[in-house]
């Protein structure tokens, strides 16, 4: 069994089935985030506190959800190519670091449109909302190290060594920054939301988790193949492939 | 241990010969927080108010400013190299490094500090705060900075890129550190504050080292 899942360790192995499953989870992703929006906007009940406008924590939490789980993702498969010194592992890394950036960015970006109906204004220092731009600049960090190291083999090396700094950090920015948080913050916005979250509330956030974490899979399976391609331009296989295209 | 001693005697050696080096980091630092009431106002109490994130802040970036320097040279001149293939473990170089840079950027920084302290109005018991927050804070930043410039190194852009890297890891370091004497200014008991720098401390005294030494083999593989 495990030697046969370390065969696809090998890109030229995983680059077929990489293929393959794209299109699947695309339409996962697709079936899940419609029927995550129809439950957003038909199904679930409106916000006795905040009307309709709540309605954007369909796309706010499951965003920030999946940006902190691909972080890990990540630094995991970052770790994983440090370790074993696999070709793929880096590879994949580098594959999930622009989507991670991408979900960080809109949990930032709808946060921000959610706090002006509700709160008056586009950003507060709330601890979440500032640990998710910690994590976002963890991102770029993380992408600007590598697209300034020219060698690939180098570039991942020092990449994971430093989604791994960041991996052990995480939990201490946040913990920090909601200590921060707790001691500067007045009462003057309170982000307790209803205590009881409706079933059908919770129904859809989880499928428009999916429907991202989908997302994710079809995306940085593309991207994946790209980086394969491109680093393995030389390889007799790459040639084949292209000859028969 | 000996190798440890002569690295580090070696580092101060230099910085001893190149006086300029340390001294610019430390009269950035100053001039950095000096510049903050001109774009705030003079109003005493704001300042004082602020004078702790000010000083922490310019801290920061006075130590994102000198780390480009901690490998550059001995890079260039194939010195870390030697140091690499040496029998003496790499590690034991890295820190010896790591507590020399302390020794010329942040523990300057922390004995100036009461200079900006005296600026920005904090009474004296917040002004010991100060020093003591950034004396165990400095050698995060060394610590930590340590595995950036090691990342950077040799490449391009690598100062701004050291920056973008590091400065967000210096986060619980800048809230526990100016906290600290935040609440002393507040009437708030600081030790815990202090305490979790320190916890910070000890974690970065493992995890810098470590990610230092691996990216040097890395760049230097």
């Amino acid at each position: 069994m495990t030697s046969r899942l370390f065969q696809f360790a090998a890109p030229q192995a995983f680059f077929p089935i990489a293929g393959k499953l794209i299109p699947w989870f695309a339409v996962l992703a697709g079936v899940l985030a419609l029927a995550g929006l129809y439950v957003a906007f038909f199904i679930a009940p409106t916000d006795h506190q905040q009307g309709e406008a709540y309605r954007i924590i369909f796309i706010h939490v499951p965003a920030a959800w999946v940006s902190m789980f691909l972080y890990l993702v990540m630094a995991g498969w970052a770790g994983l190519g440090l370790a074993l010194n696999t070709r793929l592992s880096g590879m994949m890394a580098s594959a999930i670091a622009p989507t991670g950036a991408m979900f960080t960015f809109l949990a930032l970006w709808s946060g921000a449109l959610w706090g002006k109906p509700t709160w008056g204004t586009y950003w507060v220092w709330d601890a979440r909302l500032t640990s998710e731009l910690v994590l976002l600049f963890l991102y770029l960090g993380f992408m600007a190290l590598k697209a300034a190291i020219p060698d690939p083999v180098r570039a991942d090396r020092a990449g994971a060594i430093l989604a791994l700094l960041g991996v052990v950090n995480v939990p201490i920015i946040y913990f920090s920054v909601q200590w921060w948080n707790t001691l500067h913050q007045g009462a003057s916005v309170s982000l307790t939301r209803a205590p009881s979250m409706a079933a059908t509330m919770l129904l859809g956030m989880l499928l428009m988790a999916f429907a991202a974490w989908m997302y994710s899979f079809a995306t940085a399976f593309s991207r994946v193949r790209a980086i394969i391609l491109e680093r393995e331009r030389d390889a007799e296989w790459v040639r084949l492939q292209r000859a028969a295209a | 241990m000996h190798s440890f001693v002569s690295v580090l005697r070696r580092e101060l050696q230099i910085a001893l010969r190149r006086k300029g080096d340390a001294l610019n980091v430390l009269v950035f630092f100053i001039v950095v927080a000096s510049l903050f009431p001109f774009g705030v106002g003079p109003e005493a109490n704001q300042l004082r108010a602020m004078a702790a994130g000010v000083a922490w802040i310019a801290a920061l970036l006075a130590a994102v400013l000198s780390l480009p320097r901690l490998f550059a040279a001995d890079h260039a001149d194939g010195t870390l190299e030697q140091m690499l293939v040496a029998p003496q473990p790499l590690a034991l170089v890295v820190l010896a490094k790591i507590t020399g840079h302390w020794l010329l950027t942040g523990l300057p920084l922390a004995l100036a500090a009461p200079l900006i302290g005296l600026q920005y109005g904090l009474p004296a018991d917040a002004l010991g705060l100060l020093i003591v927050s950034l004396l165990i804070g400095t050698p995060v930043l060394s610590f930590l900075g340590a595995a950036g410039a090691a990342l950077t190194l040799g490449v391009r852009g690598g100062g701004a890129l050291l920056a973008l890297l590091i400065l967000p890891l210096f986060v619980p370091v800048l809230v526990f550190g100016a906290g600290a004497v935040t609440a002393g200014l507040t009437g708030i008991n600081p030790s815990a504050h202090l305490s979790l720098l320190g916890a910070i401390l000890a974690v970065s005294s493992l995890i810098g080292p470590w990610a230092a030494c691996a990216a040097l083999r890395v760049a230097l593989d």
